[in-house]
């Protein structure tokens, strides 16, 4: 996750042989939340859903060591993971959440890979469920979920009707550690595989990426003496 | 007790075998005491209890148990000497049909994160693990075409020719990345059934009544940085085995306590080591000359500093080369700054002229032995062995050391085979002493290998430092292939060789420019490393009043140069008068130079949470 990133010389993408990937922190509060409310009685059955390639299922035995019950490998690989966006993994989720007759789906708020922000609220608006995004706080209470939001002005608290979909923010919880002992234990829980086919999931995507660049460098700073010289520059350089 | 609660702390001798406690003031340096029998800390007013060495103390309150599990092997470190000796047992174990379970345990996040090699690799060893390498994709892709050897002066280079029997020579060699490889090597562990288990790290050696090693134990997590337990702490777990490979990498920190708690080093010299510095850049098109080994000595060092270049152009798709530089560690200015000459290197040129109009993509950094033959411990002891990089099996003059790491390991495995899988391993002790590894390891090629290398690197240590050097590997190496009579000295602990800093001239460096040559700090951002920030500083002092009062005073704090992360900084006390010594520890790419070259041999390098460190990807 702290690897530099670089852009393919073909300027398609960035690089990502080689690169570790790991668990997108918001997932992991996602994943701790539904674990620390399979704890405490809440809710039955907690399963860990990822979509891609072969790799994924490391990803997957983290969450099944952090408490999960069993996992969900959606295989995608090669031009189709490429490819996929929030579009095609909120229609993934939508056709596993009526399969598996799912009352909740936790996800983080965002990927920290492309910064969308946008799985959660496609995915409730595909099952028309209400939402919960941005959540730093759940409480369940029957059959509706009680949400505190954390949103520009500050906090805003909300009640939906469950099943519901509900992202989670930076300060819900402070993920647990997969500890080795749950790392060894998780290898005996099940994975089930699929694909986007068996859901009846088309992978098309409407978005086609035509370039990838880097930031262009930072230029120096200039230090003005006096407020005449800063007006000055900022004339020469046609700013005023 | 109370001498911790004023914040004025007594050193004392490292032991291993007693109750270790651990205390930290304001500034997050911390000091050791030796913790009377049955006694337990409480929190002292002007700093906080933490513990880095073992065992954990008595925290009220929180659940102290270990989870343990049995294996038949463990295997502490995912390099190639413990890959290879994994996949050596497994492989043994599907030829004869016997169950066999082992476990490797690595604390990089993925395997390879924390491999850092040149490197050239000559495929002996890898031809006999597996054969068919090529058609199992092993990403030997740059056979060596061109070998160059120069000696360098400031503007000028005059070519050595590489004659056929000199160790460098690299004909029949590849030129791999050697965390990719690592990466493969992980892979076809796995294929055979090795569980292993990245992101882990082992802390702790753990031992029978008897004394025999009984397995490890990997770290708490969960620990803040003044050493109170977060929410999310959780023991480590206990990995029990018959016998237990360490293959830690050069210098590791587990068989530093191994070598005292065994005496395995009292009949061979104290190891000697040298820094590599290692980048990876991508060239103009026009530069690139895939499969060309370029080697350097001499400038920009001085006659008397040993040390060298690399360069290597791969051939896996883009123009990609490898280059570093080495510094011996036995170098005496203390104004020295190993990546300052790497960075100063790279003008020369005949550098210069590869690198122009690329761009740097990686950085990082890792100490490597020097002592060969001279300086191997033994390696065996009741309840495991030494493997790899970690007693030291490193062919100097050639700069190699993979093929002999991954030797070991096979042969360690080939031992360990037959007394695991026995119905009465006959052992006098709980855990397996398995002598027979040593005794395969003095009949192989490894130890012809470095017994006829033995004599060039001290070699250096005369009044001709280099020159000497090269005239003794010229006459005795090439015409004799080390079959002189008699075995030279190395110069010592690396850590003793440091002058004081007022007999030293300070070494003025150019500023790098930011196109060849880069400040450290942005080097260090390449490496990609990083640590769980709320947890102890896993640099920890013995003494912390001994950084100022000695390695400032009398050595101008060479920490702040040997670094090549930029760890250990001395900054003005807040109060004004003075200095103290700052460290930086999330900045640390796991080297162990320090650990090695410090004067005062204060600082004592113990295992951070597992993940944390470099994130090299194919360095």
């Amino acid at each position: 996750e702290n690897t530099k990133i670089r852009v393919k010389p073909d300027h398609s993408g960035v690089v990502t042989d080689g690169v570790k990937h790991s668990m997108n922190p918001f997932c992991e509060i996602a994943v701790e939340e539904a674990v620390k409310l399979k704890e405490k009685k809440l809710i039955k059955e907690v399963v860990a859903v990822s979509c891609g390639p072969t790799q994924v299922t490391e990803t997957i035995r983290t969450a099944l060591a952090m408490g999960c019950d069993r996992g969900i490998h959606v295989e995608v690989s090669g031009k189709d993971y490429e490819a996929m966006g929030p579009l095609q993994i909120s229609k993934i989720f939508a056709a596993l959440a009526k399969k598996e007759e799912a009352s909740l789906i936790i996800l983080g708020k965002q990927a920290i890979d492309d910064d969308c922000n946008q799985t959660g609220q496609m995915t409730a608006a595909l099952l028309d469920w209400p939402q919960g995004t941005f959540a730093s706080e759940v409480t369940i209470d029957g059959e509706k979920v009680k949400v505190v939001r954390e949103i520009d002005g500050g906090l805003e608290t909300i009640k939906i009707s469950m099943p519901a979909v509900l992202t989670a923010d930076l300060r819900l919880n402070t993920p647990r550690y997969a500890t080795l002992p749950n790392i060894m234990k998780a290898k005996k829980k099940k994975i089930a595989n699929m694909k986007p086919a068996d859901l009846g999931v088309d992978m098309v995507s409407r978005v086609e990426v035509l370039r990838v660049d880097e930031p262009p460098t930072r230029l120096a700073g200039v230090k003005v003496e006096t407020v005449d010289d800063l007006v000055a520059k900022l004339r020469a350089n046609g700013t005023i | 007790m109370e001498n911790s609660a004023s914040g004025t702390c007594t050193s004392t001798a490292l032991h291993v075998e007693t109750e270790l406690l651990v205390c930290s003031d304001a500034s997050h340096n911390i000091t050791l005491h030796n913790l009377p029998q049955g006694q337990r800390p409480t929190m002292g007013s002007a700093g906080c209890w933490l513990y880095r060495q073992l065992p954990t103390p008595f925290q009220p309150g929180v659940e102290m148990e270990r989870f343990a599990d049995e294996a038949d092997v463990v295997i502490v470190g995912g390099g190639p000497a413990g890959l290879s000796a994994a996949i050596r047992l497994k492989q043994l174990a599907k030829e004869q049909e016997k169950e066999l379970r082992v476990c490797l345990v690595e604390k990089a996040s993925q395997i390879g994160a924390h491999t850092l090699s040149g490197a050239c690799l000559e495929p002996s060893a890898l031809n006999e693990l597996f054969p068919d390498w090529k058609e199992r994709g092993a990403p030997l892709n740059t056979p060596v075409t061109e070998d160059l050897f120069s000696i360098l002066t400031e503007k000028h280079r005059i070519p050595v020719p590489m004659l056929p029997g000199l160790p460098m020579n690299n004909h029949g060699n590849y030129i791999v990345r050697l965390g990719h490889f690592v990466h493969w090597l992980g892979e076809q562990a796995e294929e055979l059934g090795v569980e292993i288990y990245p992101g882990y790290a082992a802390a702790e050696v753990l031992f029978h009544e008897d004394g025999s090693v009984k397995g490890i134990a990997t770290n708490d997590v969960g620990i803040a940085k003044d050493g109170s337990p977060k929410d999310v702490f959780e023991r480590g777990m206990e990995l029990h085995a018959k016998v237990t490979l360490f293959g830690e990498g050069c210098h590791g920190h587990l068989a530093k306590q191994l070598y005292r708690q065994f005496n395995l080093r009292e009949n061979c010299e104290p190891q000697t080591y040298a820094i590599g510095l290692k980048e990876l850049w991508v060239i103009d098109e026009k530069k690139w000359r895939p499969g060309r080994v370029e080697h350097s000595v001499g400038w920009p060092l001085n006659r008397n500093t040993y040390g060298g270049s690399f360069l290597y152009h791969l051939n896996e798709g883009e123009p990609l080369v490898a280059l570093g530089f080495v510094v011996g560690l036995d170098y005496t200015n203390p104004y020295l700054s190993p990546f300052r000459e790497f960075q100063r290197w790279k003008h020369h040129p005949f550098v210069a002229k590869t690198l122009e109009g690329g761009t740097r993509i990686a950085y990082g950094a890792r100490a490597l032995n020097e002592g060969g033959y001279q300086c191997l411990p033994k390696v065996t002891f009741p309840g495991g062995m030494l493997i790899g990089c970690s007693p030291g099996f490193m062919n100097v003059p050639k700069i190699k050391g993979t093929h002999t790491a991954m030797k070991s390991g096979m042969l360690a495995a080939e031992a360990i085979f037959p007394k695991v899988t026995a119905e009465d391993p006959a052992s006098e002790t709980a855990g397996l002493h398995i002598p027979e590894y040593e005794d395969n390891l003095k009949k192989s090629w490894i130890w012809k290998e470095l017994y006829a290398v033995r004599n060039i690197r001290p070699s250096f240590h005369n009044y001709f430092g280099l020159y000497g050097g090269m005239v003794y590997t010229g006459v005795f190496y090439w015409i004799l292939r080390g079959k002189e009579p008699w075995t030279l000295k190395h110069a010592g602990l690396d850590s003793a060789q440091l002058k004081p800093a007022k007999e030293c001239t300070p070494i003025e460096y150019p500023k790098p420019d930011g196109k060849l040559s880069f400040d450290l700090l942005s080097s260090v951002a390449l490496s990609g490393t990083n640590h769980e920030g709320d947890q102890p500083p896993h640099l920890t002092l013995k003494d912390d009043s001994i950084p100022v009062a000695n390695n400032l005073a009398i050595y101008d704090g060479p920490e702040q140069r040997f670094c090549p992360a930029g760890v250990y900084e001395y900054v003005p006390l807040e109060t004004g008068e003075g200095m103290r010594l700052q460290i930086n520890a999330q900045n640390c790419v796991h080297c162990k130079t320090c650990d090695i070259k410090d004067p005062s041999q204060n600082i004592n390098w113990v295992v951070p949470e597992g993940s944390g460190g470099p994130a090299y990807n194919g360095l």
